[in-house]
């Protein structure tokens, strides 16, 4: 089994988390899907640090990202495949 | 893993169990603390619970006091009580209502005799009652004596991916054995508040989860100045990778398994409708919440956290638990079980549950946690609000 990086939780998750202590731009991750025990690859676009989220698809402004299987934010800045999503790019929809 | 039949506990005079034998020395208000703490250090095998409330309270916020203050005497890991208050009327009020469960209590009142004489009298109780206790033994019970409440803190993306969901596994590999249950922190099930109101075990119970999250997230959003971004998620909760309080919600919800929950229960309310679980309408402030689980007398905490909180409880053994493996060598000293194997993929939830139900079988059988050897003893009231 190859080292894992990113962990998945649901097979409709548009985001990943690194189970590593950091990945490197440009880097080619192994990502492994909790609930359908798949494997996907991807490349980031950022550093990333452990328990941080990277983004599996483009994103655009007002999309939704998809955690759990379930909705977890908006989009509030257009975020490209492989870069890192968090507090600068996604907001509540609740508060 | 073939789960253990049995732990050791301490069989008190009402049929519940204790997982630990405490004596404790309980002030009713804040201006009895000195006079409680004063006799805690005279006799040895007691300790006080010191606390900041309990004058000039009303309505609902009096009522949630003493439902805490009483709660916390009749909980099984209190073996006695000594009770002091400065008026003797809600000092009594709380004695005999601990006096209920048939443990040994007795009340003692300052105004009219002064610290010193209070200290004297009180010391003399005290004394008889530790020595009392000093001689009960534990016994072997079996796992339906264990009243398990939930609670996470510090959460990060590594709680929601294995120390909760490692606490969901034990709680549906233990719910079948007739344990009770409990999880609150009403307000962080906010993303996540319809999905939970699915898991209402009859829809009387899924009617009174939406309501009482529904009334929590109107207070809130009522006494709100901003978009609490600095308090859900917290810094340290953003740090460790969460970005939303919906995502918090959504890792949150994974303690409690694929579970259902029997009813909704008010702040400390005592589960009346027999084993399995219950949601408890509580603050998602650690020490709020833990105080209010024991004072409806829960008798073993499991709390999951992923940056590394710290706290404890004063009757309620904590046992801590983490997936992220930072957390589990920078804080070693806090945590009881680590579980970060499951992001490398070397341990699966099965096998973080299995381990679980042994770590918090020790520990319910005497095993002192890392939060009591550390001195960890948070009791934090909650308060409705204002005094009169």
């Amino acid at each position: 089994m190859a080292n894992t990086d990113i962990i998945i939780h649901d097979e409709k998750d548009n985001v990943g988390v690194v189970v590593i202590e950091k990945i490197i731009p440009n880097q080619d991750c192994n990502c492994w899907v909790m609930e359908n025990d798949s494997s996907v690859q991807i490349q980031s676009k950022n550093e990333i640090p452990l328990g941080h989220k990277i983004a599996m698809i483009d994103f655009k402004e007002g999309d939704t990202i998809i955690k759990y299987g379930h909705d977890i934010g908006r989009v509030v800045k257009s975020i490209k495949k492989g870069e890192h999503v968090h507090v600068h790019n996604v907001k509540t929809k609740k508060w | 893993m073939e789960i253990p039949k049995s732990f050791l506990g301490y069989k008190r005079e009402n049929k519940r169990v204790g997982t630990r034998n405490h004596v404790i020395i309980l002030p009713v208000d804040d201006i009895s603390n000195a006079c409680a703490e004063a006799v805690a250090n005279n006799i040895k095998g007691t300790f006080a619970i010191p606390h900041a409330y309990g004058r000039l309270q009303f309505g609902a916020d009096l009522e949630l006091f003493f439902d805490t203050m009483i709660g916390t005497g009749k909980n099984p890991n209190v073996a006695a009580c000594v009770v002091i208050g400065i008026e003797p009327k809600w000092t009594k009020k709380i004695v005999d209502a601990i006096a209920t469960t048939g443990k040994p209590v007795e009340g003692f009142s300052i105004e009219g005799a002064g610290d010193i004489q209070t200290i004297m009298k009180a010391s003399r109780t005290a004394q008889e009652f530790s020595q009392w206790a000093s001689e009960k033994q534990r016994e072997e019970c079996p796992l339906s004596d264990l009243w398990i409440s939930v609670k996470c803190g510090e959460s990060d993306t590594t709680s929601g991916m294995a120390a909760n969901p490692a606490v969901g596994n034990l709680m549906d590999k233990l719910e079948p054995l007739g344990v009770h249950l409990c999880f609150g922190e009403t307000s962080e099930l906010t993303g996540a508040e319809k999905v939970c109101a699915t898991r209402g075990a009859t829809p009387e119970a899924s009617e009174k989860f939406m309501k009482t999250w529904s009334d929590y997230n109107d207070f809130i959003l009522k006494e709100a100045t901003n978009d609490l971004s600095e308090s859900q998620p917290t810094a340290g909760n953003i740090a460790g990778g969460l970005t939303t309080i919906e995502e918090k919600a959504f890792g949150n919800f994974q303690k409690i398994g694929s579970r259902t929950f029997l009813d909704v229960l008010t702040p400390a309310e005592e589960p009346k409708k027999g084993p399995g679980l219950y949601f408890m309408d509580t603050s998602s402030a650690a020490g709020e919440c833990l105080t209010l689980q024991a004072a409806a007398g829960f008798n073993i905490h499991l709390f999951p956290t992923g940056q590394g909180n710290i706290i404890g409880n004063a009757i309620e053994p904590v046992v801590k638990l983490t997936g992220n493996p930072n957390t589990a060598v920078n804080m070693k000293e806090h945590i009881d079980l680590d579980v970060s194997k499951i992001l490398k993929r070397e341990m699966n939830m099965n096998q973080a549950g299995d381990e679980l139900i042994k770590t918090t079988i020790r520990a319910a059988s005497g095993r002192l946690t890392c939060a009591e050897v550390l001195g960890h003893k948070e009791f934090i009231m909650t308060k409705l609000f204002r005094s009169a």
